[in-house]
């Protein structure tokens, strides 16, 4: 309870619901809901932490109460509307509450208990650098017939403490991979933090791999996918918040994983999936928020508008891609037909040279079909990484205006519940009296609730904005870069094939 | 009104060489106008020939009197063992007019930048045809003028200097009838020309090249006019990306500016220059396949005025005429195959020639290209 937040050690700390995955669902700070008593627990721990200085985090003790309001807000009925997977939080196999946290002190994990204060892991991980590299490989085709599946490699390599070992790999499918990211949206979505979106999934390209057609498009296809799921994991790893999740720590250290089978489109959990789906476009467009921060509406004008641009972008890159590899071809066949010219030309010299514009022209097309690649998995699934990306932050912009209209509709409720408070008071029902203060009493602790809530979420959403969009900034800026290097190498290597030729050319007379 | 400088008509003359050396006769199309459909070309001619009237002279001729004047010497019995230059294609403005088309109906969805741009690109793409068009026509008439026997025909000076409008020598209905019959007994010949029995070994030479060559370079061209479009769509598609990403950066005010990628003007030189190439060539062979016919009709003709002269000595009747028929034809057929023969093998060395400076040409676009674009920094940073 309250006492036991009190005592140090801060391993306790209620804030970070990440550190506190086993906290998440404990009786402790669920009694604290109705109270502000919970706040007395968070100012010992924070006395007790380092400096608060940290540029991304507002310094005010209010942010170390944001850790409680996080974890409670769980337990709030919001949370049914999201992409839930029922109680899969709680599925991570560390579980059960406090004591458990014994035997994880005696684990590198320690370091990030010891710090209660969502500042200092911050401060700790910018000074390790980053340094958590994944990769995803081998591709291996398990079972057989519509039963199969495909297996992949995930290995990591890192120096961060966070982790258990260095250097070390797992076998994972593609539906863990949709496991992991569900259960990472049930738990932060709704707060206001930007979840990567995992690879989408693909019948017509499983069914093709799971028959077994051993060909290039199917295996374009594992490639294809292959590359989305290293992304996807080195995007994950990248937040500093979902780095040190249980659910990501073990996707990536655990052995064996329990099935993810409400990653399933036909499942229940599936068919309720969509449902909410739907049931979220419609609330979106009834509800009309006063927006009083011009910072959201600016930036949410911004994210449709790069949205727009970049599927744009997007289908203007897949038509390159397209065309690209129709030259390659038509390259080839041209190619050919000058060999084939050459051979009818009964002048020698030029009979040479035009053999050799064969030649060069066969090579061109081995480079415009590298180029095709580079364009493709360079630019065009990098672009389409976004264009996903960009749905999860316009989510997220969504939530915070639930988040706002739940507040409002508790503030509103309480208003009608005073009202008739104040009419009870004139007949003579004492019981009933007492029970409309009792509920008043309750809704305005929901209405305070709801307040704090929209004000996390509206901070926890202009840190990961901020965040978001450097990346993106970075991102882009480093993969037109090495596009354009490819381009430049590949302008060079026409260089080179044309001055080899125009001897050849010349030399005929 | 678009006129051509020096300059760039010197680029343009790769196809055909040694054209435009004897100074007694040279014409050329300083002018053309486009008119909706329409093209009137400005035939300017400078001579010192007595046979004019006037040293230096300009007429407009649209592209059906150019029709004309080829299939009038095609026509022409004497220039039977002579290759004809082939006649200029149709000018095609098809292509770029949809592609305009399409660009205005498209014009909502683009950013003013991208629209300028594909603007530009299709004004140069027009103008490409045009000179193409140009181009084409006055390689003609300069075959023509640098032939010893067909720069004197009667109907090229008329051609040449007529002043009126030259539609009433035109091909009428009936005519162009007779003109489809002509190609249908054309395609007969095919099978005359291969079922012959070649009594000289340089023309079974060349009937085998030129049959095989044909089919060969007709391939090459349609295969080098798909690369040429799949250039373009890459350029294309180069523009809106470029624009695209600007707009993106911008909105980011991270200073980036993404300039010309590059691909556009590959498609436009290089890739027609080799496109052109071949294809005027494969027109030329079809040209040198025509004297090949001839001259298989007139052997024919030769092998069957034989054949009625042993008739009419057997029946003993009309031998004198058998005999003169026998004569005229075997004549004919000597002057065809003697002039053919010297045809052929010029022809042999002006092809070889304009391969060599056409593919020369060629690579030296693509290296300075290359490194042209090496060179000019796509990226522009300011911050």
């Amino acid at each position: 309870m309250t006492d036991t937040a009190r005592e140090p050690p801060p391993l306790h700390t209620d804030f970070h619901e990440v550190e506190d995955g086993e906290d998440l669902f404990p009786e402790s700070p669920a009694a604290q809901q109705p109270q502000p008593a919970s706040l007395p627990a968070l100012d010992i721990s924070t006395n007790s932490n380092g400096p608060k200085q940290d540029s991304l985090m507002d310094d005010d003790p209010e942010d170390l109460f944001a850790g409680a309001t996080e974890e409670v807000s769980l337990d709030s009925p919001e949370r049914d509307v999201l992409l839930s997977d029922g109680p899969s939080p709680a599925i991570t196999p560390i579980t059960p509450p406090t004591s458990v946290i014994a035997p994880r002190i005696g684990h590198a994990h320690d370091d990030m208990f010891t710090h209660s204060s969502f500042d200092e892991i911050e401060e700790e991980e910018g000074g390790d650098s980053f340094d958590v590299h994944i990769s995803v490989s081998d591709p291996e085709k398990v079972g057989d017939g519509m039963n199969a599946y495909m297996a992949y490699k995930v290995s990591t390599k890192t120096s961060l403490s966070v982790f258990k070992q260095r250097d070390f790999s797992v076998k994972r499918r593609f539906s863990d991979f949709l496991g992991l990211h569900s259960k990472l949206a049930s738990k932060y979505l709704h707060i206001g933090y930007i979840v990567p979106p995992a690879p989408e999934k693909s019948i017509v390209g499983m069914t093709k791999v799971k028959v077994g057609k051993e060909d290039q498009s199917s295996n374009e296809f594992v490639e294809k996918r292959r590359s989305a799921l290293e992304r996807y994991l080195m995007r994950t790893v990248k937040h500093p918040i979902l780095l040190k999740d249980p659910d990501v720590l073990q996707f990536l250290e655990n052995s064996e994983l329990p099935r993810a089978v409400n990653t399933q489109a036909l499942s229940s959990a599936g068919i309720l999936r969509m449902v909410n789906k739907a049931a979220d476009a419609v609330n979106k467009m009834t509800i009309k928020m006063n927006e009083s921060d011009a910072w959201f509406e600016e930036k949410q004008q911004h994210f449709e508008n790069l949205d727009v641009q970049l599927r744009k972008l997007h289908a203007s890159v897949e038509s390159l891609v397209c065309h690209r590899k129709e030259l390659s071809v038509n390259t080839a066949q041209f190619a050919k037909s000058a060999a084939m010219l050459g051979n009818s030309e009964d002048h020698t010299a030029l009979s040479r040279a035009l053999s050799q514009l064969a030649e060069v022209e066969e090579k061109i097309d081995q480079l415009h079909q590298d180029q095709a690649n580079a364009d493709f998995y360079l630019f065009s699934e990098l672009l389409g990484d976004y264009v996903r990306l960009i749905t999860a932050v316009k989510g997220v912009f969504d939530h915070r205006i639930k988040t706002w209209q739940k507040w409002q509709d508790s503030q509103v409720l309480l208003l009608k519940k005073r009202e008739a408070e104040a009419k009870l008071q004139f007949t003579n029902k004492p019981d009933k009296l007492q029970q409309a203060k009792d509920e008043i009493k309750e809704l305005e602790g929901k209405v305070q609730q709801g307040e704090r809530d929209f004000e996390q979420i509206s901070k926890i959403i202009r840190k990961e904005v901020g965040r978001f969009e450097k990346e993106r900034v970075k991102d882009f800026k480093t993969i037109i870069v090495k596009y354009l290097e490819s381009l430049v190498q590949t302008q060079q290597q026409l260089i080179k094939y044309w001055e080899a030729f125009l001897p050849e050319a010349k030399a005929i007379s | 009104m678009t006129s051509l400088d020096d300059n760039s008509k010197e680029k343009l003359r790769s196809v055909s060489v040694d054209l435009n050396n004897d100074a007694s006769l040279v014409i050329d199309i300083p002018d053309a106008l486009c008119e909706r459909d329409m093209v009137k070309f400005t035939v300017h001619t400078k001579t010192t020939l007595s046979s004019f009237q006037k040293p230096d002279f300009s007429v407009p001729r649209q592209h059906e009197d150019f029709i004309w004047l080829h299939d009038t010497l095609v026509e022409t019995e004497e220039y039977a063992g002579l290759i004809i230059p082939p006649a200029p294609p149709k000018p095609d403005f098809e292509s770029p007019r949809e592609k305009m088309h399409k660009l205005g109906e498209g014009e909502a969805s683009m950013t003013k930048e991208e629209y300028a741009k594909m603007k530009q690109e299709l004004e140069a793409e027009y103008l490409a045809v045009f000179k193409k068009t140009v181009q084409v026509h006055e390689v003609f008439l300069q075959r023509l003028s640098s032939h010893p026997v067909l720069s004197k025909d009667r109907n090229f000076q008329i051609f040449l200097e007529y002043d009126q409008d030259l539609s009433v020598r035109r091909k009428n209905a009936k005519e162009m009838f007779g003109g489809f019959f002509k190609n249908m007994v054309k395609s007969a010949d095919e099978v005359l020309i291969s079922g012959i029995k070649e009594v000289d070994d340089f023309f079974e030479q060349e009937k085998t090249f030129l049959l095989d060559y044909f089919s060969k370079i007709k391939d090459s061209t349609a295969k080098a006019e798909k690369m040429t479009r799949s250039h373009k769509n890459i350029a294309d598609d180069y523009i809106h990306i470029s624009a695209t990403l600007n707009a993106i950066c911008a909105e980011d005010s991270v200073g980036v500016e993404i300039r010309g990628l590059l691909e556009g003007r590959v498609a436009s030189d290089q890739e027609l220059k080799l496109t052109e190439l071949l294809r005027y060539y494969m027109r030329d062979i079809q040209a040198a396949k025509d004297l090949l016919y001839r001259r298989a009709r007139a052997l024919a003709n030769y092998e069957n005025s034989n054949k009625a002269l042993d008739k009419a000595r057997l029946k003993s009747r009309d031998i004198p005429q058998a005999e003169e028929h026998q004569q005229q034809c075997l004549q004919k057929f000597d002057r065809l195959s003697e002039s053919a023969k010297k045809e052929l093998t010029s022809f042999k060395g002006r092809r070889v020639m304009a391969f060599k400076k056409n593919l020369v040409e060629m690579a030296e676009l693509e290296i300075k290209h290359a490194k042209v674009s090496l060179t000019a920094h796509p990226i522009k940073h300011t911050v």
